[in-house]
């Protein structure tokens, strides 16, 4: 039989390696400083941000998937000018910088904001964003449209003739529902809320903006609060461990729901209904989503556009970092999860899914906790300000890797099985068979993956944090800086640069996919 | 002479023997009910099919353990003949060298024999941008280049029109005359193994039997083949 060539299965089994080595020695670093006795362990501070992030998580999932129930049916069953770039503005949350999203959520619900405005002409009392209730309308801005997108993949699953037969049947909207949706909705929507809720037990930059103090303060700010004000490693390296927990234990959660798929395709079609009930209560929730969804940008932009000229050097260079951070974590990401895509195809079977399985260790993780274990192991030796950059665009790919490979595994299988033969046949092996054939027809799943990997890494304000000093500070460190400082204006024209640049670089790659892809 | 020596093939829940042998430059149609291995027979000779018993000769030389790029083959397949983001071209010039560049002489002879089977000046497209009867005329220009002894043809032309898939079949066999090449052509239309004016295997009841010159096969044929042509 054919023998394959070796060298990319090699390639793919080292980069498999690396990124094990990588998470799990992080993790290894962290258990091995975390340390339980007199003077150190946990205090009751530390439990609470362990209740608080589970609580935060559950009732920001609960929340986001009951209001996306109405969008989404909304979405399916209407046809309206718009309807299609709504739907792909509903994907876009993945790739907005978080930080750039809650200085949105300032400018509309913040102390000065459009609806505090709003209710002191009312002559209401004001309300606040900073707390609890700021952290979960963060976390429902960004979920809610993953939630929505969920949804409305599960409508669309649902066969248009049986929303047929139920007419022929004379069946009423209740009954219809019954038969219908609500079967699909118990089948969609305890997958799609733990999604959310394993999402949200992750939850830092929110927290770091409108959380913090007792009540308001998640594990992964705790990690963030024992080095930067107490510098306790031993501390920060426990709470990293509960939160590997919790993480495990969402994820463990997870495997045993299905979990429904967002980035699947084909959302564009409407259902074809003949009991679509009345106009106004649709219109409302899509009108509101939209608002809701819509407004903080708006806000955004009206007041950051004008300030974008007068951004004071140090923002420029520090656009100027998280752009080379971008790009490096990028190209990282794409290597790792070419050669393990295609190592994986090679081996086949129970060891393809080790490799592919190793690749996805960065989902174990969260990045903070990845970054303790990083600053465990490296500042022994660096000051670990010099090594900020890599340090982020390396976390960063990782935490990008499992997105590139659910792309890249199946395009290459796709590939080998369609042409692998005929390359067989012909004796392509090896870096021709690599550029010939498999660079050449992977450029969609490469662009588009890249482009995922660029903006989250571009807008990333995670890691970053815990290892960078005013020298080496990313564009999303210095916007949060800016906004420390209450210089609102320049914050705001630093996050209309910072959202520029994510977009940008997320359809430089995804355009540099489409390019020429005949066939 | 291309020999199959108590050949036995298994997959999953299938099996095919074989023990035959094909003279060197024969002109040989495959033929048989669906699913009776047709194309298994194909792929075990060009190497994506294992061989589990018995042994696979060219010239008395054992073949059966080499890869499909080091037998002495080449292989065009019902479809994905053509890699769609390459040149016809650059498609033609990798029956030449799949793995380096192609030098001015390299290019002069893929233009040559592009202008051979009739595509003059077609070098530059894209093979989307053929008609399916020109895509196949790329790939035996492909084959042409490979410049193998044997040449398998796996039913390549099922999706072309009678008189266009008649042009191809003639074609096939002036490539094949030129170099001496022995030929194996699956097909499911006796019309087509006529044509070929050869010899026949028929493929049938998990057996591949040796091959019969055509016209005295479909004239008398035995009862499997009957029931298949109806």
């Amino acid at each position: 039989m054919a023998r394959r060539p070796r060298p990319l299965t090699a390639a793919g089994l080292a980069a498999a390696g690396l990124v094990a080595a990588l998470v799990l020695g992080s993790l290894a670093a962290v258990a091995s400083r975390a340390q339980i006795g007199p003077g150190a362990g946990l205090g009751p501070g530390d439990w609470g941000a362990v209740r608080f992030t589970l609580w935060q998580a559950a009732v920001s999932a609960a929340v986001s998937v009951a209001l996306a129930v109405p969008v989404a049916r909304a979405l399916a069953r209407r046809r309206f000018p718009g309807r299609g770039l709504l739907v792909t503005l509903l994907g876009a949350p993945f790739i907005l910088p978080v930080i750039v999203a809650i200085l949105g959520l300032l400018m509309v619900f913040g102390r000065a904001g459009w609806v505090n405005d709003a209710l002191g002409v009312a002559g209401l009392p004001a309300v606040s964003i900073y707390g609890w209730h700021g952290v979960i309308l963060a976390n429902v801005f960004f979920n809610l449209p993953l939630a929505t997108r969920l949804i409305l993949q599960g409508w669309l699953s649902i066969p248009a003739e049986r929303f047929r037969l139920a007419a022929s049947l004379g069946l009423d909207r209740r009954r219809a529902f019954r038969l219908i949706e609500a079967p699909m909705l118990r089948e969609v929507l305890p997958g799609s809320a733990l999604v959310i809720f394993l999402i949200c037990t992750t939850s830092f930059a929110v927290a770091l903006t409108l959380g913090g103090g007792p009540r308001a303060t998640t594990i992964e700010l705790a990690i963030y609060q024992a080095f930067r004000f107490d510098f306790d490693l031993s501390r920060a390296a426990l709470l990293a461990l509960l939160q590997l927990g919790v993480t495990a234990l969402a994820g463990t959660l997870a495997l045993t729901v299905a979990v429904p798929d967002a980035m699947g395709a084909g959302l564009g079609r409407p259902l074809v209904r003949w009991d679509r009930g009345p106009v106004w209560g649709d219109g409302l929730a899509i009108c509101l989503a939209a608002l809701f969804l819509l407004a903080p940008l708006a806000a955004l932009l009206l007041r950051g556009g004008p300030a974008l000229a007068g951004l004071p050097a140090s923002v420029w260079v520090a656009a100027g970092r998280s752009t080379a951070v971008a790009l490096g974590s990028a190209l990282l990401c794409l290597g790792l999860g070419l050669a393990i895509a295609v190592a994986a195809q090679r081996m086949g079977g129970r060891r393809a899914r080790g490799v592919e399985l190793a690749g996805m260790l960065g989902l174990a993780a969260s990045p903070l906790v990845l970054g303790t274990g990083l600053f465990i192991m490296l500042y022994p030796f660096v000051r670990p300000d010099r090594l900020a950059l890599p340090v982020t665009a390396l976390v960063n790919a990782t935490m990008a890797l499992p997105f590139a490979l659910r792309a890249l595994v199946p395009a290459v299988a796709r590939i080998e099985r369609d042409y692998g033969r005929l390359a067989d046949s012909l004796g392509l092996g090896g870096l021709a068979r690599l550029r010939r054939l498999l660079l050449p027809r992977l450029a969609r799943p490469l662009g588009f993956a890249g482009g995922l990997a660029a903006a989250l890494s571009m807008g990333d304000l995670g890691v970053i944090a815990l290892f960078a000093d005013a020298q080496s500070a990313t564009l999303p460190l210095q916007l949060y800086r800016l906004m420390g400082a209450y210089r609102m204006d320049e914050a705001a024209g630093a996050a209309v640069l910072l959202l520029g640049l994510s977009l940008l670089a997320f359809w430089i790659f995804d355009r540099g996919g489409r390019v020429d892809a005949d066939a | 002479m291309l020999t199959l020596e108590r050949v036995a093939i298994r997959l999953e829940d299938f099996a095919l023997a074989a023990d035959l042998s094909v003279a060197e430059g024969a002109r040989v149609a495959v033929i048989g009910p669906s699913g009776a291995g047709k194309s298994t027979l194909l792929a075990a000779i060009g190497g994506f099919a294992p061989i589990s018993h018995g042994r696979l000769l060219w010239r008395g030389a054992a073949i059966g353990h080499l890869p499909p790029a080091r037998r002495p083959v080449a292989t065009i397949f019902q479809d994905n003949n053509l890699f769609p983001h390459l040149t016809v071209a650059a498609n033609v010039g990798l029956g030449l060298a799949p793995n380096a560049r192609l030098g001015a002489a390299d290019r002069a002879r893929v233009a040559e024999t592009l202008a051979s089977v009739g595509l003059e000046g077609l070098g530059a497209r894209k093979p989307g941008s053929l008609s399916g009867g020109q895509q196949s005329r790329v790939a035996l220009a492909r084959a042409a280049l490979q410049d193998r002894p044997v040449m398998l043809l796996d039913e390549p032309f099922a999706a072309l029109g009678p008189a266009l898939k008649v042009e191809m079949i003639d074609l096939v066999i002036r490539l094949a005359d030129d170099r001496g090449a022995t030929l194996l052509m699956v097909t499911h239309d006796p019309g087509d193994a006529r044509q070929l004016g050869g010899e026949t295997i028929l493929v049938a009841e998990g057996r591949a039997r040796p091959p019969v010159p055509t016209t005295q096969l479909l004239e008398n044929p035995p009862d499997v083949l009957r029931d298949y042509l109806g």
